[in-house]
């Protein structure tokens, strides 16, 4: 059975994403910041898609609800995973086996899909939050500059300084010596970046067709470019990438 | 919001008697420290307790009270004490656990049994390192403190075949252990009490290898967490009549439950093996957890390792130099897979739970390589959860919670 007007929701560490499907066509979306109340920012990127389309929330047939806040949603038919949700979205724009990388706020995860959208496996960070959103959030914030122009900062670094340790705490260390080096602030940006990328590659080989997701992905694509140039052959990325697992929740909501 | 999930853990009727047993167990120890006899050895879990048993020494296992820290959550409390004075967050957090409760004065069994305020003091302490060289460690700290004798077994690893060589080197060492063990009880060892004590241990082991075996029945009526608490006596009350009665019990409760079709994991959808050190802290979360997901992680390698399938009374210290280096812990990564693979097929396993235990190195079977070879070689796939058997500060709740919903998620698609 499928429904006419599904939604997802992924209340996500940093953000929440909501997106909301008529038939298979994505209707509308919304993002705000998840803050320290879930179930509020899900019922205010509901709500707003909502506004933008004209409807009422009895109008909405399903909703999924995923992400860290998943379990907040007191008006969701049901939650499930990120994993599954970003599987689910990523695999409508790419449907063939692909391997999966989603960079999130507070965690990183590779998944692998076979070639019928089946996943294979999948692995997440371990518990330290190195190598993700937040690690970039700190450096940013260490470096004095905003997280939005993080990305344009390091596109002018050259990559000639090398963070080695695993952990934010370490790096932001190692950052310390080479600031009292007189260091420029777009190699230290350009380090942080190639930090995350490390992190990366050390989950999985990443072997096929490489695609990315998440929120760090669609505010920073030097990280996508970084990859790329890692692994020596093109990565791809879906439209709209932070939006992915919002997109997936819609999908399954549609069809179950 | 997502469905209802008003689940309770089914407990086994056998859990009364478990209580009373382990009361007595301790009680036991308080009297013989209050009345100064009988004599208290302190031994690992998989150390040589029938030898001990059998020369008359009541025996105390710190990886129990290892492991009541850390259900108890005082675990948590007490490490950062250890830590403090040179012990690693790093090493093992039985260890660092339980030495800092000591310098806290503090222990689980003055909250559990009424009187008792300390662990009962050894007369002598021995180790095997078959478990890891940290329980060596652990002993010589207390043995210090308190001036007692230290003995033990050095243990061979990453053995592949067990040959008479690895069997004739412990055998000698155990051996080598009853005159200082005479000194200490002051008594000699009498050849057949030994031969009962590893008799009553050997039908011990055979017991509790069948009350796990019960969980290869679909649904199964016992879920490793069941396995965490009931095993108790295969390890602290093995080589004694009590332990058998147990079994004997728990077991015909088991198969009534097989018979009578009930189930462990209500409406059981997917089945999972769980390799690694229990999260003891996190037991009845987990268990929970998996109640809800309507899957059953049925066997476990952690509850199997007190199997001695080797025991034998009428050659007690070749055939506990055997049992003891037998261990799945002792053994080779090849031996491990091939292991694994038979423990995948005997309970329909749909896939595996490795836990890297972040202190617990030798109990961890995750870090070179091997889910993914025997996800490659058996197509069972698998998840690795980072934690920790009682340092909880190594564990994530959220994260571990996310990634088994997921797994489970996984598991589903491809039914």
């Amino acid at each position: 059975m499928t429904s006419r007007w599904s939604l997802g929701l992924d209340i996500g560490a940093s953000a929440t994403k909501a997106v909301l499907l008529d038939g298979e066509r994505v209707q509308a979306r919304a993002l705000c910041k998840s803050g320290a109340d879930f179930a509020a920012a899900a019922k205010a990127c509901r709500d707003e898609v909502l506004t933008s389309v004209g409807l009422a929330a009895c109008d909405i047939e399903r909703t999924v609800a995923t992400g860290y806040g998943r379990h907040r949603v007191d008006f969701a038919s049901t939650s499930v995973t990120e994993i599954t949700c970003h599987a689910r979205g990523c695999y409508a724009s790419f449907p063939r086996a692909i391997t999966i990388i989603d960079i999130g706020g507070q965690d990183n995860k590779v998944i692998l899909l076979e070639e019928t959208g089946a996943r294979r496996s999948f692995r997440m960070n371990r518990k330290c939050a190195a190598g993700t959103g937040a690690f970039l959030e700190e450096i940013a914030g260490q470096l004095g500059t905003p997280l939005a122009a993080l990305n344009e900062l390091a596109r002018q670094g050259t990559g000639n300084v090398e963070l080695g340790s695993f952990c934010t705490v370490f790096a932001k260390t190692e950052l310390l010596a080479w600031i009292a080096r007189g260091t420029p602030l777009p190699e230290l940006a350009r380090a942080a970046f190639r930090s995350v990328v490390k992190r990366i590659l050390e989950m999985d080989p990443l072997a096929g067709e490489v695609v990315m997701t998440g929120g760090v992905v669609a505010h920073n694509a030097l990280i996508v470019e970084l990859v790329s140039a890692a692994l020596r052959r093109e990565v791809f990325v879906p439209e709209y990438p932070q939006y992915t697992g919002a997109f997936g929740a819609a999908l399954i909501a549609r069809e179950t | 919001m997502a469905e209802a999930k008003a689940v309770e853990i089914k407990k086994l009727a056998a859990a009364g008697t478990l209580r009373k047993l382990l009361a007595d167990h301790f009680y036991e120890l308080d009297q013989a420290v209050k009345a100064g006899h009988p004599k208290i050895a302190w031994c690992t879990s998989v150390g040589p307790a029938e030898l001990l048993r059998a020369m008359g020494f009541l025996v105390y296992f710190p990886e129990n009270h290892g492991a009541m820290l850390g259900a108890s959550r005082m675990a948590t409390e007490t490490i950062p004490t250890a830590n403090a004075i040179g012990y690693s967050p790093e090493v093992c957090s039985y260890l660092t656990s339980d030495i800092g409760a000591c310098l806290q004065n503090r222990t689980p069994l003055s909250a559990a049994y009424e009187g008792i305020t300390a662990i009962p003091k050894p007369d002598v302490l021995v180790y095997n390192t078959n478990q890891c060289r940290d329980v060596q460690d652990w002993f010589a700290w207390y043995g210090q403190r308190w001036s007692r004798p230290v003995l033990g077994v050095e243990c061979y690893r990453g053995v592949g075949e067990v040959t008479d060589v690895h069997v004739a080197g412990i055998a000698g060492q155990l051996e080598a252990l009853v005159p200082p063990l005479e000194e200490i009880a002051g008594a000699r060892l009498d050849p057949e009490r030994l031969r009962e004590t590893v008799r009553l241990s050997r039908q011990c082991s055979d017991l509790w290898k069948e009350v796990l075996e019960t969980a290869a029945a679909v649904p199964s009526p016992l879920t490793f967490f069941d396995s965490t608490i009931h095993m108790a006596p295969a390890v602290v009350l093995r080589g004694t009549q009590v332990a058998l009665d147990y079994y004997r019990a728990l077991l015909a409760e088991l198969k009534a439950r097989i018979a009578d079709g009930v189930a462990a994991v209500a409406n059981e959808q997917h089945r999972l093996y769980w390799d690694g050190m229990p999260i003891w802290g996190r037991l009845r979360d987990l268990a929970t957890l998996f109640l809800e997901l309507r899957t059953c992680v049925v066997a476990s390698t952690y509850a199997n390792s007190w199997i001695f399938n080797a025991l034998d009374p009428d050659d007690p210290f070749r055939s506990m130099a055997r049992a003891y280096t037998e261990l799945f812990i002792v053994r080779s990564d090849p031996y491990k897979e091939k292991y694994l693979e038979q423990m995948i097929a005997t309970f329909a396993v749909d896939g595996l739970v490795f836990h890297d235990a972040k202190t617990c190195p030798n109990n961890t079977n995750c870090r070179h390589g091997m889910p993914q070879r025997l996800q490659e070689r058996l197509g069972v796939p698998s998840i690795t959860i980072s934690g920790d058997l009682n340092d909880l500060r190594c564990y994530s709740d959220e994260q571990t919670r996310t990634q088994i919903e997921a797994f489970v998620e996984q598991l589903a698609e491809k039914r």
